[in-house]
């Protein structure tokens, strides 16, 4: 900022003490902070407000995602404005609360504190928004309350005295529809009105409460409703009526069964052509820059170490989108939290809290976003069960691998009457991987952390037509998120595992195949004696190898190493593979793919999510064990049947 | 009312009358009434966090004294968790966590 003050020809003085005439010449944009309940429309506030001019990134030394933009006002000034995750109160319980309170309290590292706080309040559900207000109210900041959803509200036919609140709350009030953009200049107004105005904070007197000033709150609350709120004439009886059917011990089960399968239809079919068409996309340009290139080390290392590892990240990318198109329309239309509230018990039989629904839900297209979306979870060892359990769901790296040994290994035939043989396998492998995560799970609640479940507390929100726009700009969130977090990780690690199979380069005349002489087939040799009673040939241990960079890797690997090592291997890889591996090496393979920590992108984010080298550790550890263990018992069974 | 030592025990023998305090936590779908006591006595060390805490946060989503409830919803397996509307609001909760909340019913089950 002194530097900023320096240079500019206006300059001078510190803005937070500025007045009136020179704040239209401020070098820096004043900061304003959405607060306010879960389910408020915050975030759909936050994008009416700020369009496409936002940033996502994490806040400093923690992970919550810090999410800016910047709005003009009236008159061409910017105001930059941040999202803070939503909460029911200052007294934080979870990572994502702490961020709040501390923005709040303008004490969280690295963050200048907000001139002006916007309370963003769902219209129709005022009561518990009203004890955090006073909350807000305690801590002294300018603040402007924003009454959302005001449209559904007018249509209950719910009365509110607007100025009368506005006078006993002591704040503007504006109210807005944020989903279609009315109301957003009038409250831009208003913030600017008191940045221009000079508010400033008061002194901070807010202290954690205890019972009885909670009490307190909530009696004053009451009293502000009846005196300037009137019930509903029309109030929503859709969200009873829907309940009744949704929340339903057996039909709400189905219905969620259901739409779980519709999910993995619409993962695992819909994603298809689209995927098609980025990996032959990148095939294409691989081959039409190998025609283009002569033959050596930098069309090597074009094709097969950078188009090919662009390639291997995109290609899960219509997955990961139609992941989160299902995840956001369900959040959106108020869902989600029924699915916690179905699964609770259900998941809390294995140690695990029903919001974990949702994060190993994520998890079966990437542990990534699964394990990112722990954050849902309050608890702190709810939360690192769930992060310990979320890559043994089956993610979609997997399938190029599995989708491989089986056709490979599993004959096409049917059995029991007209069911795919290879089809059932694939079930059993998912089924292997969520029945070994409910085990995982319930050893380490049972072992590491004997105490009672975290209380189960949530809102049932009332439901809302998902509005697309909210939807379409947080899936392509998602999408950046995504391709930035796993391209940075991924990308160079295709690269490395490209100079490991590539170097030390074959001796002239040799007639082994080049990959043999490379680190990655050194590491390989050295490394099969130990996975040797699991069934893998040395070509398996060398594909492992860059398959830490990501699961399906291993099957460009396997590619690699039987195409460089057989010179022009006619037939699939698929083909290939069947002639050079027993049955039981393929199964083998498959066991060791369900648990395997195959996956150094998980582990980093693991390292990320919990701040601390002990969990990924313990990950790599337990799943390698595992992958060990299954794998010895299926080949060695295998093998003793004879398949050997 | 002194026996709380199970909250489901004698779930389906109670009939509660008008008049009768019990725990929300026995409270089965279609009872309502007034919660007239929200206490930090039940199960200790059995909540993953402290009483206090337990009672602060139920306090904190609307389980206040003089708050109406009403069961709406009873989860699939031993009728666990249940979701009550709570004055304006809908919220879910597991019935261990309930105990505390202490509702005066309206009127015997029909």
């Amino acid at each position: 900022m002194t530097d900023a003050a320096q240079s500019a020809p206006l300059g001078g003085g510190s803005r937070n003490k500025e007045t009136t005439g020179a704040q239209a010449t401020r070098l820096a944009p004043a900061r304003v902070a959405l607060v306010g309940n879960p389910n408020s429309g915050k975030t759909a506030l936050f994008n009416a407000l700020t369009g496409s001019r936002q940033k996502v990134a994490n806040y400093a030394g923690v992970t919550v995602e810090r999410k800016e933009g910047h709005v003009q006002t009236a008159d061409g000034r910017t105001l930059s404005v941040l999202d803070l995750p939503g909460t029911y109160s200052l007294r934080a319980r979870s990572p994502d609360e702490v961020v709040t309170r501390d923005a709040v309290l303008g004490k969280l590292a690295g963050e200048e504190s907000p001139d002006v706080l916007i309370c963003v309040a769902d219209a129709t559900n005022l009561r518990l928004v009203l004890r955090l207000i006073l909350e807000l109210k305690q801590v002294g900041r300018p603040m402007v309350l924003a009454l959302n959803m005001y449209d559904i509200a007018q249509r209950q036919g719910l009365r509110i005295d607007l100025e009368g609140l506005a006078r006993e709350l002591g704040c503007p009030i504006v109210t807005t529809v944020a989903t279609r953009k009315r109301g957003i200049a009038e409250l831009v107004g208003k913030v600017d009105d008191m940045i221009l105005t000079g508010a400033v904070a008061g002194t901070n007197a807010w202290r954690e409460p205890d019972a009885g000033q909670i009490r307190h709150a909530h009696r004053e609350a009451q009293r502000i409703l009846k005196a300037y709120v009137r019930p509903p004439e029309r109030p929503d009886t859709l969200t009873g009526k829907v309940d009744a059917v949704l929340l339903h011990p057996i039909a709400g089960l189905a219905i969620l069964l259901g739409l779980l399968f519709l999910m993995f239809q619409g993962v695992f079919t819909w994603a298809g052509p689209a995927q098609d068409l980025i990996s032959n996309g990148f095939a294409a340009l691989g081959g039409l820059i190998g025609q283009a290139l002569p033959d050596g080390l930098l069309k090597s290392f074009l094709v097969d170490g950078v188009i090919a590892g662009v390639g291997s990240v995109l290609v899960f990318l219509p997955q990961i989108l139609i992941l989160f198109f299902f995840i956001l329309l369900l959040e959106d239309f108020g869902y989600m939290a029924r699915a916690a509230f179905l699964m609770d018990r259900i998941m809390g039989g294995a140690g695990l809290h029903g919001r974990a629904f949702i994060p190993l839900l994520s998890s079966f297209a990437c542990a990534i976003p699964g394990i990112m979306a722990t954050r849902v979870i309050d608890n702190k060892r709810d939360r690192l069960t769930t992060i310990l359990v979320a890559p043994l769901m089956t993610c979609s790296a997997r399938i190029p691998v599995y989708t491989l040994i089986i056709s490979a290994f599993i004959p096409d035939r049917k059995v029991w009457g007209g069911m795919s043989l290879q089809g059932l396998t694939m079930f059993g492998l998912y089924a292997a991987g969520i029945a070994s995560a409910l085990l995982v799970s319930l050893i380490t609640r049972k072992i590491f952390w004997r105490g009672a479940a975290e209380p189960f507390l949530m809102e049932l929100p009332a439901y809302k037509a998902p509005d697309p726009e909210n939807v379409a700009r947080n899936l392509l969130l998602r999408a950046r998120i995504f391709l930035t977090r796993a391209g940075v990780i991924i990308f160079p690690l295709m690269v490395a595992v490209w100079v490991l199979s590539t170097f030390p380069s074959a001796p002239a005349g040799s007639a082994g195949p080049a990959i043999d002489y490379s680190f990655a087939g050194m590491i390989g040799h050295a490394v099969q004696p130990l996975l040797a009673p699991i069934g893998f040939n040395w070509q398996m241990t060398v594909a492992l190898v860059p398959g830490f960079a990501a699961r399906e890797v291993a099957v460009a690997a396997l590619g690699t190493v039987y195409a460089i090592g057989d010179g022009a291997g006619g037939g699939t890889l698929g083909s290939i593979l069947a002639g050079h591996w027993s049955l039981a090496t393929g199964l083998s393979f498959l066991a060791w793919y369900v648990f395997a920590p195959q996956c150094a992108s998980t582990l980093g984010v693991v390292k990320r999510e919990t701040n601390s080298w002990l969990w990924p550790a313990v990950m790599l550890v337990y799943m390698t064990a595992l992958a060990y263990l299954a794998a010895f018992i299926v080949y060695q069974t295998a093998a003793a049947l004879g398949g050997a | 009312m002194n026996d709380l030592q199970s909250p489901l025990a004698d779930l389906k023998n109670a009939v509660p009358a008008e008049g009768v305090v019990i725990p929300l936590s026995r409270a089965r779908i279609g009872d309502r009434g007034v919660i007239i006591e929200v206490r930090a006595e039940s199960h200790p060390g059995d909540h993953g966090v402290a009483l206090a805490e337990l009672q602060r946060r139920l306090l904190e989503f609307g389980f206040v004294e003089g708050a109406r409830v009403e069961v709406l919803h009873e989860g699939a397996i031993r009728h666990d968790p249940i979701a009550v509307r709570l004055d304006d609001m809908r919220v879910a909760l597991r019935r261990r966590d309930a105990e505390d909340v202490r509702v005066l019913l309206d009127r015997p089950r029909p």
